[in-house]
């Protein structure tokens, strides 16, 4: 599995007598197997229009987008999207939602539900099966928004801000969640954050993009998801010298960039 | 007082609340709401008690003006001939006919035409929300049509449609059919874009995003419409039985009120408004039944 986006802009039109807008420039970036990306800027630096890309509701309007060698055209279910609004609906129980993806691809009923307790289970919603999701809290609602789309068996799975809109300490349990079925699945990780810790926490390859016009200005390779893996802690881990000196130097990035803005 | 309580810092000056402006005060601040209700909702409560209230007292009020015999009884009849009237026309029918068939004729035509235009205004409502080309033709027609009063076009029914039972129900239908139409139209604009993106990076077809995430979420609206549809239905019944009817309730008030007979037209208009409220109130156990996550996400 290999995604890999060559040369990639994006320029969105003129309106309303504003010059045309480079939202993304000359972006190069490739997502291996197991690899855990994660995208991390300022407002305005493209990270969404990125995973709209890879996601296939935009076209780039230069350079081109594969997937296991063939070019991306329009959205599929080897690319789910977790968004940080869950987007889950609310007139389907917690185990239809989950099943929602199985029920697209004409899966029958029964290998639905097995599939669906089966990621039920990892995230720790089981017994909450029959709920109606507008019942429960926002990071059992976002659970269940990753647990629908890792039932599809993504190749990628993309995430725009999962956590965003999380209280700080369910986000950091979720943070562990997520990583471990990182590790469990193998699946190749996409995920845009606002938080520098969450984005040097989870990620084995950050890319810090900056705006005007949207691009990637550093790369950073971390280890600190694999050491979590195995077997040091979450807290441990911040709390590292390595771990504080990458946060500074991220962060003293992202706020040039806010001070040329 | 309890609001003396409080532990003031020193050089504090303000001076306490108390006397007049601290009982409007305490008047005017919310109360806290009991365990499993939510603070501050606008107009939360219930209003059954109020209501009921309401009703009698109107009653009251109309009773004594007619026991005081401050208006004659063919302006304002009284609460019971109205219901010595229904128990008459009950027993007796009006002009041949009895009361039941009145009723069944007159829910016969509004129903009929109700489901008619729910069976053609919610699809073609949904195709217009969801397709340019549908919303480029229809929208014209029905926005041409939906101001105007059935009143203004119901000759033209008759000289198109003649005097029996198509022009009534067609008269209906139209005045049915526009809210349901539009209302399904803007229901399809009820679903979040994420759940659209999410369905398609699942791998839905635009068919199945259709049927599985935009018809569900244009539920609600689709109900309401209905609801406001059905409204314009009964509002429409007297217009549609104006011309050559025999039968009707709408044909009942209006033949009654050509012979003053105030009690039989104060009668009919009671009938209808007690069939319409509890239809309206089936249609709302309906939404809840149906769509009880409605404005909970």
């Amino acid at each position: 599995m290999a995604l890999v986006i060559d040369d990639v802009s994006v320029i969105y039109p003129a309106a309303n007598g504003r010059p045309p807008v480079e939202a993304l420039s000359k972006i190069d970036l490739t997502i291996g197997p197991g690899d855990f990306v994660v995208a991390l800027g300022a407002s305005g630096c493209g990270k969404s229009t990125l995973l709209n890309l890879i996601a296939g509701f935009l076209a780039p309007s230069s350079g081109s987008l594969t997937l296991d060698g063939s070019p991306i055209d329009g959205p599929g279910a080897d690319r789910s999207v977790v968004f940080q609004k869950h987007a889950l609906l609310p007139w389907l129980n917690v185990l239809d939602n989950v099943a929602f993806g199985l029920k697209l691809q004409g899966i029958s009923q029964q290998n639905r539900k097995a599939i669906a307790e089966k990621f039920i289970g990892l995230l720790g919603l089981s017994g909450f099966e029959q709920s109606p999701v507008y019942a429960l809290s926002g990071g059992m609602q976002q659970r269940v928004g990753i647990a629908r789309a890792l039932t599809c068996e993504p190749k990628v799975l993309l995430m725009d801000e999962p956590l965003g809109a999380l209280d700080a300490l369910t986000r950091e349990k979720a943070q562990e969640l997520i990583l471990k079925i990182w590790d469990d699945t193998r699946k190749s990780m996409f995920f845009i954050t606002h938080s520098v810790e969450e984005a040097l926490f989870m990620g084995t390859h950050l890319v810090v993009m900056s705006p005007r016009p949207g691009r990637i200005a550093h790369r950073f390779d971390l280890p600190f998801s694999r050491r979590y893996l195995a077997g040091e802690t979450a807290r441990a881990l911040k709390a590292s010298p390595d771990f504080i000196r990458i946060r500074e130097e991220v962060l003293s990035i992202i706020f040039a960039d806010e001070e040329a803005a | 007082m309890s609001d003396q309580v409080s532990e003031k810092a020193p050089g504090d000056t303000a001076p306490p609340r108390t006397g007049f402006g601290a009982g409007i005060s305490r008047l005017t601040r919310g109360k806290p709401t009991q365990p499993g209700e939510t603070y501050g909702v606008p107009g939360s409560g219930d209003t059954l008690v109020l209501s009921l209230f309401t009703i009698a007292l109107l009653i009251f009020v109309w009773w004594l003006i007619t026991e005081m015999e401050l208006v004659k009884p063919l302006f304002v009849p009284s609460p019971q001939s109205i219901v010595q009237k229904f128990i008459s026309v009950w027993q007796n029918g009006f002009t041949g006919t009895p009361l039941w068939e009145h009723i069944a004729i007159s829910a016969a035509r509004v129903f009929g035409a109700f489901l008619l235009a729910c069976a053609i205004g919610v699809p073609l409502g949904l195709a217009m929300g969801m397709s340019p080309m549908m919303r480029g033709i229809f929208d014209p027609p029905i926005e041409f049509y939906r101001p105007i009063p059935p009143l203004a076009y119901l000759p033209l029914m008759i000289i198109w449609f003649g005097i029996g039972e198509v022009s009534k129900v067609l008269l209906i239908f139209l005045s049915v059919f526009a809210p349901v139409a539009l209302g399904a139209k803007a229901g399809v604009r009820s679903a979040a874009i994420e759940q659209i993106h999410a369905a398609y990076s699942f791998g839905a077809s635009r068919w199945q995003v259709m049927r599985y995430i935009i018809l569900p979420s244009a539920l609600p609206e689709i109900l309401t419409a209905m609801r406001i549809g059905i409204g314009f239905g009964w509002t429409t019944l007297v217009a549609a039985e104006m011309v050559a009817a025999t039968s009707g309730i709408g044909y009942m008030v209006l033949s009654a009120s050509q012979f003053l007979q105030t009690s039989t037209v104060i009668m009919g208009i009671v009938v209808i408004a007690a069939i319409a409220y509890t239809f309206d109130l089936l249609m709302r156990f309906i939404e809840r039944k149906v769509v009880p996550w409605k404005g909970k996400m």
